[in-house]
């Protein structure tokens, strides 16, 4: 059985406008923060979307979720295209998309106690309108997440990072939603305690059944996490893999840039490695490179190629989906790449 | 070779409305020249505190420190504030984790750097911009003369680090601090960053202490680790040893609660249950033993001093798990087991369920 797309994203864009002037303010140019991204999200399984600072990912998240209007291009929810509905229309699909963030001291209101921010998305909603009722469901909840329920009455200020980020997962799954975007969640977090909450998900996923898109920097953490990688750069996809694929053959260089600049936790590999430095910094997402956006700093660029032609998003060797004329040879994996499987 | 910085049973604490704060408690650790000691621990560990002392920059009315801080045979926590401002930025040089908020957003790049440079050395202002030119050229920013002239907004995060490091090394320092140096940076900065620390190392022969909690940093750059949790170093070694062998059950938490690239993608994390303990009720007996699995009713009562691993003297660790069980648990860890099957592989009966609580 083919998997079934419940979110198919088309050829989105969001353009944020950069003003100038004071009293007459015109525009006068555009942030391309995400500009023309298209995939879909099969019900059940986790998506991740990796990248730098800058790239997109977090407006891509918020798209989807609808916390930003898109400039244009069109986002399927089961084949509803949400895209240009009002808030009005939104708002019984808000409980099938939750958000989680990627900062617990600041997604949680300090003066709220934690039962009422969690049962916060049931008054919105109007669900369970019986107090009591209500914080029985709440306190099941705080349950599932490993929180003991006899805290209820406590403020966010009273718990450690983990303890907060577990709050806003519990906040996230009260209405049972069919989609959970999480936002960097565990990059605030202790090493020990991230464990705590990655695990946390994946359980919740299976007693759920929720479809996850799960964006983060980490790339150790995304393989673990995901079904599914896209890699994205400066506003687009470069590349579109299963994680086993991803991982074991990044096709785009800069997929492989990113595997062989992660420290690896093993002085042998460490040392074995010759590890593909990219020089220079993301260029602005204002006045990005022509064509291929990664050929100024690209190892593998061939000028009069790549900065004229833009590669299209096609499949290459291996399986995976990448963006670009030239993509890396297995043997430059696995020079590169050491963790790469041989 | 004669270690540069010795740090000796050095213990910090706070006084504070809610208590006393344990934050450093009898740290000892050398640093020869030319080499990089990392310190991993988590948030509240005390590694960045032990590290600030050292500096003199724990000074506060409600701090108490004892212990011995010998810089070249010098005992800096004797230093006047004034000999400080000598030591600072000068033989020793730190780099702090957020480059944002470490460099005068109101000033020039050249202006700052040129002020570290005249702090330290008798020479004329366009000297010290000669200087300042030079720095930011070998931190590989490019047209350095010319970004003399920017503002810190206008740079990038990883050049701004670039230029907190050209900064700390613009007076040839014997040693450089760096905490956490890289965590507020994409991983292709950070390979960057790590890439030039390294490479200046090896060119002015510095002496490196790198604070970090990403094993994965420490595991490419490091010749020493020292382990940190809760105040104290629980185990101490060369980086081979630490990674190959490591033998206390907070770093083998550590090494198996991360996800990471060269092992099976479906491998379960097993985190470290609970959570980093108070530094005001700290717990008794050895301070891991709430969270540790293999907790035995001594490790309740009993404080467990550093002790050397039997054939390694540069190894130590602080556990009262003997060392032929400690070989067989992480043994058994290694192999994929979880840390309940091996504590009971190795004789420990306690339920790790009472340990998990809470996170």
């Amino acid at each position: 059985m083919a998997p079934e797309p419940i979110i198919q994203v088309k050829d989105l864009v969001k353009h944020f406008p950069i003003k100038s002037g004071v009293i007459i303010s015109r525009q006068v140019g555009a942030v391309r923060a995400v500009d023309g991204v298209s995939f879909d999200v099969n019900a059940g399984e986790t998506l991740g979307i990796v990248g730098e600072s800058g790239c997109g990912k977090s407006t891509t998240a918020r798209l989807i979720t609808r916390l930003l209007e898109p400039t244009s291009g069109s986002i399927l929810y089961e084949g509803q295209d949400i895209a240009g509905m009002s808030r009005k229309q939104l708002k019984p699909l808000r409980r099938d998309m939750q958000m989680i963030f990627q900062d617990p001291y600041s997604s949680l209101n300090p003066r709220k106690t934690v039962g009422s921010i969690i049962a916060e998305p049931f008054v919105v909603h109007g669900i369970e309108p019986d107090d009591g009722q209500r914080k029985k469901r709440v306190q099941e909840l705080m349950d599932q997440v490993g929180l003991n329920p006899e805290h209820y009455n406590r403020l966010p200020h009273e718990f450690s990072g983990g303890q907060r980020q577990r709050i806003g997962v519990a906040r996230a799954i009260a209405l049972k939603p069919k989609v959970v975007v999480a936002d960097e969640p565990v990059s605030a977090l202790d090493v020990s305690i991230q464990a705590q909450i990655l695990n946390l998900l994946r359980e919740l996923q299976h007693d759920l059944g929720l479809t996850i898109i799960f964006i983060a920097h980490d790339l150790s953490v995304v393989r673990h996490m995901c079904d599914r990688i896209a890699v994205m750069y400066l506003g687009k996809i470069v590349e579109l893999a299963g994680a086993d694929e991803l991982y074991a053959h990044p096709r785009h260089p800069y997929t492989g840039a990113l595997l062989s600049a992660v420290p690896v936790p093993d002085p042998v590999l460490a040392a074995a490695k010759k590890r593909q430095i990219l020089g220079g910094d993301v260029p602005s997402p204002a006045n990005p490179p022509s064509a291929c956006r990664f050929h100024t700093r690209c190892p593998k660029v061939v000028l009069g190629t790549c900065d004229v032609d833009p590669p299209a998003l096609e499949v290459k060797e291996g399986g995976n989906v990448a963006a670009c004329h030239f993509p890396l040879t297995d043997s430059e994996i696995a020079l590169q790449v050491p963790t790469a499987a041989a | 070779m004669a270690p540069l910085l010795e740090v000796k049973d050095l213990t910090v604490r706070f006084t504070t409305e809610d208590g006393v704060v344990n934050a450093v408690d009898g740290v000892s650790y050398t640093v020869e020249p030319g080499r990089t000691l990392g310190i991993v621990g988590e948030s509240g560990s005390g590694k960045s505190v032990s590290s600030l002392t050292v500096m003199g920059l724990t000074r506060a009315r409600n701090a108490e420190i004892t212990g011995e801080v010998l810089f070249d045979g010098k005992n800096l926590l004797e230093a006047s504030e004034q000999e400080m401002r000598t030591v600072r930025g000068g033989p020793i040089a730190m780099i702090f984790q957020d480059p944002m908020s470490s460099l005068h957003p109101m000033y020039r790049i050249g202006r700052q750097l040129v002020e570290a440079v005249q702090m330290h050395q008798k020479v004329s202002k366009a000297a010290a911009r000669d200087r300042a030119a030079e720095m930011l050229a070998l931190v590989g920013i490019p047209d350095a003369r010319r970004r003399l002239d920017s503002y810190p907004h206008e740079f990038s995060g990883g050049m701004r680090q670039r230029v907190m490091i050209a900064m700390g090394l613009c007076n040839n320092p014997r040693m450089l601090i760096a905490d956490e140096p890289t965590t507020a940076l994409d991983v292709t900065v950070q390979a960057q960053i790590l890439e030039l620390i390294r490479r200046l190392q090896s060119e002015l022969d510095t002496a490196v202490i790198l604070i970090t909690h990403d094993l994965g940093v420490v595991a490419e750059v490091t010749d020493d680790i020292a382990v940190m949790y809760c105040g104290r170093i629980v185990e101490r070694g060369p980086k081979d040893q630490i990674f190959a062998a490591p033998q206390h059950p907070y770093t083998w938490g550590l090494l198996k609660s991360i996800p990471r690239l060269d092992t099976p993608r479906d491998q379960p994390l097993v985190p470290i249950a609970g959570r980093p303990p108070s530094l005001i009720n700290r717990p008794t007996g050895c301070h891991f033993h709430p969270r540790c699995p293999y907790v035995r009713p001594e490790c309740v009562t009993v404080d467990p001093t550093l002790e050397p691993i039997p054939n390694d003297p540069t190894h130590v660790v602080r556990c009262l798990i003997p060392a032929g069980e400690r070989k067989r648990i992480w043994a058994d860890l290694k192999a994929g087991r979880t840390p309940a099957v091996a504590a009971v592989e190795a004789g420990i009966t306690n339920d790790p369920e009472e340990a998990s609580d809470g996170a």
